[in-house]
């Protein structure tokens, strides 16, 4: 069915497939919780979670789930392990499921973690199916590292929490609020389709 | 087995399945969000109150007043009060006299304002020294005629308190919740 190497299934996530850069999905928590790194580590952490525990119950069942209700199934599974992820949160870093907001429970809805398992889990054996969430959750962590790095650091003037900029240092308040979001995004993908360009060439 | 029946067990399984986890994992998490939400609520209630031998909880109206006594006698009375911020819901803990006409205290037990703007209604970071200043000037803030504010310039009556540059937003939404809920849960409290 599948000749590819399986290690190619983590890899793929990372960039060629990436789900920020070059799929588009799951754009709602990224472009909004990306004020700080650790809002954007946190988010990225916990939709990582959910999807690969989703991928791994979905690829088990992949036989026994019947067609018609499969989206359905798909859900419940996905939200439960939201819910998880969401009260783990509440109860051990109250700080950050506050900062975090209503977007923890919005990953239930999030098209990145539906698409892989319709795309995916569904279709492929479990090694391979916890492999590509793996990597689609690693390649989703990474690109809201960045992007909300860049936002914290130009909007707030700090990294994590630290200072990182000279003292003198205008903080760039656009990149706190949405509009922020929306520019450094704009300038990732636009990057990363200019590398993939120079590559192909 | 028919198709249908299929999809109904199936269906069932993984809902008693989904059920089940959720409600094994509330058994863990459940005391932990509660115990924090107290210590949030109590922290809010020493920043709020001054100093008092104990406090007692009695509600009125709409309103959980939690009553400080020194001596047997009420010192203040501290209430939640709510309301909108320029984007989310702010939920202060207010202190007061029992007269309620100064602020012993007022503090913010949530708020999601637009980050590094309105969130300096809680702590601003450019004040390294009194990062919490904004919610300190209501200590000792008059209520009577209401509570203002002014831009700019310092605070010249007792009932005003400085807006910060940049979230005026969400330093008017502070004092309005703070004049309108003063008003309501001293009409409660004297019912």
């Amino acid at each position: 069915m599948n000749k590819k190497p399986a290690i190619q299934e983590f890899i793929k996530g990372l960039w060629d497939e990436n789900p920020v850069l070059v799929q588009l999905l799951g754009l709602c928590p990224t472009l909004a919780v990306t004020v700080s790194a650790e809002n954007g580590l946190a988010m990225g952490v916990a939709a990582t979670f959910v999807l690969v525990c989703s991928s791994f119950l979905i690829s088990l069942l992949r036989n026994v789930i019947p067609n018609q209700v499969r989206i359905a199934s798909y859900i419940v599974i996905i939200a439960t392990f939201v819910t998880i992820a969401d009260r783990f949160l509440a109860a051990y870093t109250p700080d950050i499921s506050k900062s975090l907001g209503p977007f923890i429970p919005l990953i239930i809805v999030n098209c990145m973690i539906l698409g892989r398992q319709e795309a995916f889990a569904s279709k492929n054996k479990l090694g391979r199916a916890l492999l590509d969430a793996l990597g689609m959750g690693a390649g989703f962590t990474l690109a809201l590292l960045v992007l909300s790095s860049v936002r914290e650091v130009l909007g707030s003037g700090t990294w994590f929490g630290m200072d990182v900029m000279w003292a003198s240092f205008s903080t760039w308040k656009v990149m706190s609020l949405p509009p922020g979001a929306f520019l450094t995004l704009g300038c990732m993908i636009a990057a990363a389709n200019w590398i993939n360009r120079r590559r192909q060439t | 087995m028919s198709n249908s029946a299929k999809i109904i067990i199936v269906l069932t399984v993984i809902t008693l399945f989904s059920g089940g986890v959720l409600a094994l994992l509330d058994n863990f998490t459940a005391p932990k969000i509660k115990a924090h939400q107290e210590e949030v609520k109590n922290r809010a209630l020493r920043a709020a109150l001054p100093d008092n031998d104990r406090v007692q909880e009695l509600t009125k109206g709409d309103y959980r007043f939690y009553a400080a006594y020194r001596d047997n006698e009420i010192v203040a009375l501290a209430f939640e009060a709510s309301g909108g911020g320029y984007q989310s819901e702010l939920r202060l803990m207010v202190g007061v006299t029992p007269d309620f006409n100064t602020i012993t205290g007022a503090v913010i037990l949530e708020q999601v304002e637009t980050p590094g703007l309105g969130t300096k209604i809680q702590e601003d970071p450019a004040n390294k020294e009194n990062p919490g200043w904004f919610m300190g000037q209501f200590t000792g803030l008059r209520t009577e005629p209401e509570i203002s504010y002014v831009k700019n310039e310092e605070p010249g009556n007792d009932h005003e308190v400085r807006a910060i540059t940049g979230a005026t937003i969400s330093s008017k939404a502070v004092v309005n919740i703070l004049n309108e809920h003063i008003k309501k849960a001293e009409a409660a409290w004297n019912e």
